[in-house]
């Protein structure tokens, strides 16, 4: 071995390893990024070929779009209480996992159903059940029947609650990880202390898990707030655009109304959203490391 | 193992239900009798559904455009990136964290920042409307998916083995070719699941960059299989338990695997 010029070679072979996925992240990632910022300052409709720079003109539009707005309030929404929910049927199920029982693998491979089914395919069975003239759910719910995905105020909770079937097991898998780092002799000394099994959770569990909690928290609410295909497909956004999303609004003005500058902006702003909750995640994660 | 109780065997209950339930009545509705749809429960089973789907309808197409999309995508990102990650968990350089980071970052964009130029870019390439043309902007996702779970699987095999390798005479390539390449190949196994049903299920890519009806992948056939007059609920279920029984099969299958590479790539360390 030849020390320095073997270390060396080392870095060398290093670069020339990580050059193909390095370019292809270049070229699938961040240069469609600028070029989304760059075509958002422009005046673009597809079909009639006009391009024409006009600076901040789409944003200054978009912050006085009602429906902008509005999808922007949705999406906030739906990403509130779809990841609030999801916590809090997560960790339950989490801690039931966790349990020594027979038939816990076919459960925990059963929970996974949801998380492998395509969310398109996901949305299209919900539909089904939500259909307001022979769906199940009408069929068994007492009172008269609803129409869930086309009265304003239920469509936006319809897509929550099927949101909420098929992301829980991944954040519940999460909290699983989490748990399973406690060591047990936690639990024995305060089963010793005499402990009961809710200040258990309360004082060694919660706070334990709490990093995993965050953890979830964040990429869950960063994968809500760009919700697409499940409420694409159950109700495009309607009824009256009360269950349009920021992605849906743009997505439209894109491939629908081909008008690729303003819609390029509603796709920036919603990347800028997106990285605005990322930075505050990641601070009170940060802050979370720093004070364990 | 403890006798469940009481309470630990209706939670297992309720959640069982709630997870399966929806899927239960997707594959019942598959094989409901196509008349009888209105009642509240069918007289007979029957396989009418499938039959139409899969004869009456171009859908056995799309799901071979699906497989194509999903494996061309797979062995795109795992060359690329099993070479990366070996490199990340295994050789020093600069940059390394900054790497990893970025790739953790744009597996957080919402996938609509990065539709309009994709769009463009692939029209200029004579790649719109084309499966493989497809496969290129599912790297976004699946590209940094790809280097987490396998850096991730490349840091726990041991040091020692590169150092022997390399004190053997291998490249830092050749130890990665012949040595740790052969060992991860659990991990490479994970990973291609993880992309695969990844590459399987996305659907604004597909949507917005496939136009002819013969290129359409599984979920965007789905979403459109509605006709003017009604919507064909039974065909629908048994297009969605065909598109989906294959992805149940291998979760089930390889259930630890999956989860032991979700929390790989989401919980670092």
């Amino acid at each position: 071995m030849s020390g320095g010029g073997s270390l060396e070679r080392e870095r060398r072979q290093a670069y020339l390893l990580v050059a193909p996925a390095v370019l292809v992240l270049v070229g699938v990632a961040l240069y469609p990024i600028l070029a989304a910022v760059w075509l958002s300052l422009h005046r673009f409709i597809l079909v009639f070929g006009e391009r024409r720079f006009t600076g901040l003109d789409n944003f200054a539009f978009l912050l006085s779009d009602s429906r902008f707005w509005s999808a922007l309030g949705n999406t906030a929404y739906f990403t509130l209480v779809a990841v609030t929910v999801e916590l809090l049927l997560a960790v339950p199920l989490a801690l039931l996992l966790n349990r020594a029982f027979p038939g816990r693998g076919l459960l925990r491979a059963s929970v996974l159903v949801p998380w492998a089914i395509p969310t398109v395919v996901s949305a299209r069975l919900w539909a089904w059940m939500f259909n307001p003239e022979y769906g199940v759910i009408n069929r068994l719910l007492p009172g008269p029947d609803i129409n869930w995905l086309g009265a304003p105020g239920y469509a936006l909770h319809a897509a929550i609650l099927v949101d909420v079937w098929k992301t829980t097991p991944f954040v519940a898998l999460l909290v699983l990880a989490g748990l399973q780092g406690i060591p047990e002799d936690l639990y024995k000394a305060a089963r010793v202390d005499g402990a009961s099994t809710w200040r258990m959770f309360r004082s060694i569990t919660l706070p334990l898990l709490k990093p995993a909690l965050l953890l979830a928290l964040l990429f869950r609410s960063l994968d809500a707030f760009r919700v697409f295909d499940a409420i694409y497909v159950l109700t495009e956004g309607g009824p009256a655009n009360t269950t349009e999303t920021l992605s849906i609004y743009a997505y439209k003005t894109l491939m629908r109304s081909g008008d690729f500058g303003y819609g390029s902006a509603l796709s920036v702003a919603t990347f800028l959203c997106v990285v605005v909750l990322a930075a505050v995640w990641l601070r009170l994660l940060g802050r979370e490391e720093v004070s364990r | 193992m403890k006798r469940p109780g009481l309470g630990t065997a209706l939670a297992v209950v309720a959640f069982l239900t709630f997870f399966l339930g929806p899927f239960f009545w997707q594959v019942l509705t598959s094989l409901w009798p196509d008349g009888e749809l209105t009642r509240p429960w069918p007289s007979h089973l029957t396989l009418e559904s499938y039959a139409s789907v899969l004869w009456g309808r171009p859908f056995l197409r799309v799901v071979a455009n699906s497989l194509l999309v999903a494996a061309l995508t797979t062995a795109f990102c795992l060359t690329m990136g099993a070479a990366a990650a070996f490199a990340l968990a295994k050789l020093e350089f600069r940059g390394r964290g900054l790497l990893l980071s970025a790739a953790l970052a744009v597996s957080m964009f919402p996938p609509i920042a990065t539709v309009s130029p994709l769009y463009l870019i692939l029209r200029a390439a004579g790649l719109r409307d084309s499966l493989i043309g497809l496969a290129l902007p599912y790297a976004t996702f699946a590209l940094p998916l790809t280097l987490w779970v396998l850096t991730s699987f490349f840091r726990q095999l041991p040091d020692e083995l590169y150092r022997a390798a390399r004190v053997d005479g291998c490249t830092p390539f050749q130890a990665f070719r012949r040595v740790l390449l052969p060992l991860a190949a659990p991990g490479l196994a994970t990973t291609a699941i993880l992309v695969f049903i990844f590459a399987w299920n996305e659907f604004l890519y597909a949507l917005t960059f496939l136009s002819t009806p013969e290129k359409r992948t599984v979920p965007v056939a789905i979403s459109l299989f509605a006709s003017e007059y009604r919507e064909p609920w039974g065909e629908i279920a048994a297009a969605s338990v065909v598109a989906t029984l294959p992805l149940v099969v291998l979760t089930v299958l390889f259930q630890r695997r999956i989860v032991s590479g979700l929390t790989a790539g989401a919980v670092k360390e």
